[in-house]
This record gives structure tokens, sequence and C-alpha cells, in this order.
């Protein structure tokens, strides 16, 4: 090759490059599709779709929140926790009444995000740290309320909001959906999504231009547990029963693991909502697609492991150390 | 005295960034037993001259001799096995062990079967700490001590360990008067020893204080070397900014035109900032349609006091106002809202974010003139956008291009941008011309008068002396952390300024009042 060729090929392999960083995790989902079309019976059935719908919705939703605090730069793991904390509240306060319960469940999801909200933005507390700390107490206080029992619920409201469809769809998918298009409404239009771009890029400028950071820190972690407290309540209405020990149980890897593989740089500056929700459908569908091919969960799980290192490895910034 | 041989020649250095010559050609010889200050402003090549000579950086042209041998580093590490230490470099520092084994390190005294011989190692270490006339127990971690002593016990420890060079960067720009005195004690000692030192300062009465020879760096190049005892203040200070004494002296003055500019009330009037060490007793003020500038020397607290107005420096003591209303303090949100703009020193780490494109760096915090409800008016984004761009003639391919691809200039004008949109009454410029092209340069200055005439008050900072003159029509002089002069109208002239630099007494460090 000639000197004066070699820049050309560069270019193009630069390129190819961002082209895939940026839209791998499309051409991923389709191509795990096509091979379930191919391969895997029944795949293409409404009953399948309506499950793996219902299956992925709650992902969604604590993923849309964990989209929004690593855009930041930060990270939340307590949304498991918080979703246990969520439908603890609903197994207490469903026998006065549903809706009373779902309040009281997103209440619970709000006062957790004031509570991670406030460790990182006013006390300066790293992320991951501040998290940790409702990541180990919020079950712990789920399973005190409901005495540590698995509680069964009988409640017809609930039930339909668990197991009902709207135009074959289930509830808790349509819901999902319609938090998918306000979150992406948020991040493209609003001041709020420029700010939460802008603290997550460069935290120092944002500051400097007089953005008020706290709050809008505050406000993420908000958002992001009242995500996870939804999500926990769609959970606890589906399965009709409450078990604090296992709703959400390691919900933050996938939710992490969504909006890694969906494009959004740990680094923060970013939020790629739509990719977010493909990173959620991708991860479900690999998983399933493993398990229905009759690989034990052990061999499933090392599988996603490698895709989640794949796509971190995609990220990082080419030419960077 | 006889000099002897140079125990570290550096020769024709040269060290090139891509598109910057960081140091060109630069010699400097440093000797047995004498202080070599090496001083510069921000820029100048005094970093990366050290890094050369500690092995950071390898050199594209130039050869390092040490002790009449040539010598090439791969690494610090080399550097220093070979007998050239520098300080703040902690690498072999363990805070959790104590000042004993830190000195001996590596080096214990043993008793066999690979145990050390505690007690020996404790009286060795106490032994020279007592030489040094360092006043701390052996026997303590070393995190435990202050930031002083650690540093001393590391200049101690190479000294030890045959150090023959030791370089000293702003060792004393954390410490307290007396910890200086006690540091100064300790570099005596080693003068008298036979060490050749290298002291970075930006501090001239340390450097009349302790320094036996003098090399000034400007612009990468050398400007200067010869003894301390040689040059006065004024001569020092006039070859860091480049500024010829005679040459001032016989020209006058180079006052700035103020006719035709509305100069009127205070817009924003700072009084008493202070913060521990770094501002004392601060007080500035700029009215509108003036430019104010603060001259001072790195270090002198430029940046601090603009830091201190717009909020994002702690303050210990002090009040701003604007426009008659008292501004909360460590607010940069507050400071917005009612006015204030700061365009940082430092563009890349704290001005523009990197992630996002041109259009919204711009409108970042452009509150309600682009947006309704929180919805982000696109049109509106572009009316505004499109206003700046072509007002600054910001260079852009397209509005959605990611605002790192921009050059320097460009950036800075993206950051201008980005405060006019707000509509200040007072806005802070922090080294608004640094590292970019002469033709932007000439744009950005002409902006910022242009934008004085229009009303805005402005707070004008350049490590360029000349900018400070030609642009300000009011200028406060400071020095460690305080204000020592104020130059008005025709008063304003390099001489001026530097006869204050070189001459006004600040007799202690800013203390917290």
């Amino acid at each position: 090759m000639t000197a004066v060729t070699s820049p050309a090929p560069a270019v193009t392999s630069e390129r190819t490059w961002r082209f895939f960083r940026e839209n791998g995790v499309y051409l991923a989902l389709a191509a795990v599709v096509l091979f379930n079309l191919i391969a895997t019976p029944n795949f293409a059935s409404l009953r399948n779709a309506q499950l793996q719908l219902v299956q992925v919705a709650p992902v969604v939703i604590v993923a849309l929140g964990m989209a929004l605090v690593i855009g930041t730069a930060g990270i939340d793991l307590s949304v498991g926790a918080v979703m246990a904390l969520a439908a603890a509240m609903v197994a207490v306060f469903v026998e006065q009444s549903p809706w009373l319960a779902i309040g009281m469940a997103l209440v619970a999801g709000v006062l957790a995000g004031l509570l991670n909200g406030s460790l990182v933005a006013f006390l300066g507390i790293q992320p991951i740290i501040a998290t940790l700390g409702l990541f180990v107490a919020g079950r712990g206080i789920a399973l005190a309320f409901t005495s540590g029992r698995l509680v069964e619920i009988f409640d017809p409201t609930l039930a339909a909001l668990g197991q009902n469809r709207l135009w074959g769809v289930p509830i808790a998918a349509l819901l999902a959906g319609l938090l998918a298009l306000a979150t992406a409404l948020m991040v493209r239009r609003t001041q709020f999504g420029r700010k939460v771009i802008a603290i997550g890029g460069n935290p120092r400028a944002a500051l400097g231009a007089g953005l008020p950071v706290r709050r809008v820190l505050l406000i993420v972690y908000v958002i992001c547990a009242g995500f996870a407290a939804i999500a926990g309540t769609l959970v606890t209405a589906r399965s009709a029963a409450v078990d604090p020990s296992f709703v959400g149980l390691l919900i933050e890897l996938s939710a992490i693991t969504a909006v890694v593989v969906g494009g959004t740089p740990l680094s923060g500056g970013k939020v790629r909502v739509l990719g977010t929700v493909a990173g959620a459908f991708l991860m479900q569908l690999v998983f399933s697609t493993l398990i229905r091919h009759d690989l034990s969960d052990a061999d499933a799980r090392m599988v996603q492991a490698a895709i989640i290192i794949a796509a971190v490895y995609f990220q990082r910034d080419r030419g960077a150390k | 005295m006889t000099r002897g041989e140079p125990t570290l020649q550096a020769i024709d250095l040269t060290k090139r960034f891509p598109g910057v010559t960081a140091l060109d050609s630069v010699s400097i010889d440093i000797y047995p037993g004498e202080v070599h200050a090496l001083v510069g402003e921000n820029g100048a090549g005094k970093s990366t001259l050290i890094k050369l000579i500690n092995g950071v950086y390898g050199a594209d042209e130039g050869e390092l001799r040490l002790e009449g041998e040539s010598v090439a580093f791969a690494g610090p590490r080399q550097a220093w096995e070979a007998g050239i230490s520098t300080t703040f470099q902690e690498i072999n520092l363990e805070p959790f062990m104590t000042v004993a084994q830190n000195l001996l390190l590596g080096r214990e005294p043993m008793r066999g079967f690979g145990l050390v011989d505690v007690k020996k190692m404790n009286a060795d270490a106490a032994r020279l700490l007592r030489r040094y006339g360092i006043a701390v127990d052996e026997r303590r971690p070393l995190g435990s001590v202050g930031v002083a002593v650690q540093q001393m016990i590391a200049i101690v420890r190479a000294v030890s360990t045959d150090a023959k060079v030791v370089i000293l960067d702003e060792p004393t720009s954390s410490l307290e008067p007396n910890e200086v005195e006690q540091l100064f004690r300790v570099i005596r000692i080693l003068r008298d020893d036979g060490v050749a030192l290298l002291y970075v300062s930006h501090d001239l009465d340390e450097i009349f204080e302790l320094c036996d020879q003098v090399t000034v760096l400007r612009d990468g190049w050398r400007v200067h070397t010869g003894p301390v005892a040689d040059i006065t203040r004024l001569e020092l200070v006039a070859t860091m900014l480049g500024r010829d004494v005679q040459d001032v002296r016989s020209s006058g003055k180079t006052a700035f035109d103020i006719e035709g500019r509305r100069i009127g009330e205070p817009v924003l009037a700072a009084s008493g900032l202070s913060r521990h060490r770094v501002l004392s007793d601060v007080t500035v003020d700029v009215r509108a349609g003036e430019v104010v500038g603060l001259a001072g020397l790195l270090g002198s607290g430029r940046s601090e006091t603009v830091q201190g107005i717009f909020g994002l420096l702690r303050l210990d003591d002090g009040e701003i106002k604007v426009n008659q209303v008292v501004l909360k303090r460590g607010s940069p949100a507050a400071a917005v809202s009612e006015g204030v703009g700061l365009l940082p020193e430092d563009r890349k780490a704290e001005g523009i974010v990197p992630t996002m494109s041109v259009k919204d760096n711009i409108t970042l915090a452009a509150g309600r003139s682009v947006a309704k409800w929180g919805f982000v008016s696109s049109s509106k984004v572009e009316e505004i956008v499109g206003k700046y761009v072509d007002r600054l003639q910001i260079k852009v391919t397209d509005l959605d291009q990611s605002v790192g691809e921009l050059s320097g200039g460009n950036q800075q004008k993206v950051l201008l941008a980005r405060l006019l949109c707000n509509d200040p009454d007072v806005v802070l410029l922090d080294e608004p011309t640094r590292g970019i092209d002469v033709g932007a340069k000439a744009e950005i200055q002409a902006l910022i008068d242009e934008l004085a005439v229009g009303g805005l008050a402005v707070i004008l900072i350049s490590s360029e002396l000349e900018d400070v003159i030609e642009g300000s029509n009011r200028v406060f002089v400071l020095k460690e952390g305080m204000v020592v002069g104020e130059l008005q109208g025709e008063a304003i002239s390099e001489d001026a300024v530097m006869d204050l630099i070189a001459h006004a007494v600040t007799d202690t460090r800013p203390e917290s009042a």
C-alpha cells in the first residue's frame, strides 16, 4: 500500500467501527430474532410474543431509569431492592385498597430515590457506594414489612393489572412502552434531558455553566427508583404473591447490561433510550433462546456474561487507552 | 568558590507535541552545592523540562548528562535509581508504614531469618531525621504527619540513597510559613552537602531568599540563566513576562483610549474575599461598560478571585454584590441567574461538554429563551445558535457537529456564545485567548471591546501582560492572594504593573481573616 492511499481505509474502518458501536444492538437483536424464526418451533406465535413481552417489561422499565443514572456517569445498584420494597408495600396495604397499595409502593420508590440522590448529590458519595446502602438494606426492610414470609395477594384490580391485555398487548408491556416513549422524549426534547447529558459529559462544565447539578442528580435518582417501584408493583401483580427475598433479585445486572449493550457509555454524557429497550429485548431473547435450545441455566449465564464483555469492549473509545 | 563540573547537564533539549513545540533547544547546567531556580509562566515549558530530566518523557532532540556521562531514562524509576529524585513523586512512599520504614524502605537493617531489626531501623531513622533537623517521631505512620514533613522525608530518603540531583516542583505551594522555613533548612543542608537542586517556584521572595542561580523559560525557550545575585526583581519579572524593562520605561504608557465608553454604576462589587492560603481580603469591582483586568503572576490569585466570585471556589469570607443584590455564596447557578457568567481558564476540563453538539453546547444554559414548559424548541435553538455563529464567526460544518472536532479558537467562541445567550450583566473571562491562533485571538479581543462598549461589565484575566494592559480600563494587581495595587487610565503601564509585582510587600502568605 502506498502512503497516498493509506488514509482512506483508516477512515472506512473508523466509520464501520462507529456504525457497529451505535447500531450493533439492533443488528444483534435482528440476528437473534431471525435465528429463532428459523430454528425455534412456535417462536412466531402470539402466545410466545405475549410471554416475552410480559417477561421483558420489568427489565425495560428498570433499565430506562438506569440509563438516565448512567447518563450522569452514575450507577444505581439498589433497583432490585427497591422493587422488593415496593412489592412489600403492596403486600402490606393491598387489603385496604389496591390503589393505596400502588400509591404506597410509588412513595417507597420516591423515598428510596431521595435517599440515593441525596447521598450522591449533596454528600458527594460515589454512586456505587451510595446505592450499595439500599442494595443491602432495602431488601431487609422489605422482609421486615412482610415478616419474612411469602404473602399471597388476592385482589382483582391488581390481578387485572398483572394479567389483562389491551389490544392483545399485556398491560405491563404497554406501560413499559409508554415509559420508554416518555423517557425518550425527555432525553431528546427537554431542558432536563440536556442537563442530564451535560452533567454526565462534563460535570465541571455543567456546574460552570450554572446548571443546578445537585437538583438534577437528585431527580434522576428519584426517577430511577420510581421506575423500579413501578416494576416491582407489576411483578407483584403478575405473580399474585410477594416474596421480598426474590422480587427483583439481580435485576440491577440485567438493567445495567441492557443499558450498556444498548450503546449508552458507562462514562456518561449520552443516553440511548431506544438502544436500552433493544438491549433489554436482546438479553431476554438470548436467554430464552438458550433455555429453549436446552442449554442449562448456568451455560446461559455464561453466554450473557460474554455478551456484556463484548458490548463494553465495543463501547470503549477507540484510540483512547 | 569553584563550581567544579555540573552534576546535571541538559543540552539542547527539544520536545514536540502534536501541533506545538513545548520545549525548544533548552540547555541547563545544575552544579553541585547550588540551588537552581526554574521560573516561567504557565506553558513556558517548566514541567516539560522536568519531565524530560526525570524520565517521564523522552526528548525528541538533545542530550542529558549526569556527572559527565550521557544518560537516557526509560522512565522515572530509572532516573530515580540513577540519582535524580523529584519531590511529589510519591511512588516510593507508603502512607500506612511508619516514618522509619519509609526512610529505610528496601534497605532495612536485618537480623537474619529475613526479620527486620526494628530497633536499629528506628535508631538509624532517628539519626537521619536529627541530621536534617526534622522533628518527628520516626515510629508514627507517614500518613499521620503533615504534608511538609512527608515531603522532607521523601527528600531525605532520596538523598540518603545517594540522590545527586533533587528536583523540587513547587514544594511550598501547600505549606504553612513555618513549614516553609523548615523545608528551606533541609534544602540548605542538602546544598551544603553538595547536592544539585532544581527549584521550581512562582514565589519571587523564595527565589531571592534561597536560590543561587535562576533560569527563566518562556514559550518553550530559555530566555535567561544567571546568578540570582545579578538580577533585580523587576528584571526577573520583566524576563518572565517577555518585556524589556528599558523598553517599557522609555516608551512610557501604553494606555488605552477609553473615550466614547459609557462607564456607569458598579455592576459587580466583591469585597473582602478570603480563603485560607489562597486569597486574602481581595476587593474588586467592575462597572457597566468597563473592562477590569486582573494582573499578577501565576499563583497570585487571579483565577481564584473570579472562581470565588462565581461560586466555584469556596470562600472563608467575603461578600459579592451584583446590581446591589448580595449573591448567594458557593452557587454558580445563583451567580448565573443574577447575570454573572464565567469563561473558565481550562476550556476542555471546565468548559465544553465533549459528548454534545455545537448547538447544544451553546444553548446548554440558555433557559426560557429556547424552551417552553421545559421543552426545548429546536427552531428557537437554531435561531439563537445561528445568531451567535454569525456574530462570533464560529467556523462549523454544521450545527450538529460534535464540539470536540472544533479548533481551540472555535471552542472558545462556542463557550463565549454560551455565556452571551444568557444575556449577562457581567462576564468573568479567565484567559480568553490562551492557546488559540492569532486570528481568533484578535477576533475575541475585538469582541470583548465591543461587548464592553455595549454596556457589559468585563473582568479580564490574561497571563499575557500586554493583553491586560491594552484591553483594560482599570487593572488590579495581585500578588500572593492579595490586591497590591489598582491602576487606572493613564497610570496603567507594564512598568507600573511589574513594579507592583516585584516590590509590593506581602509580609506573610494569605491567612484566613
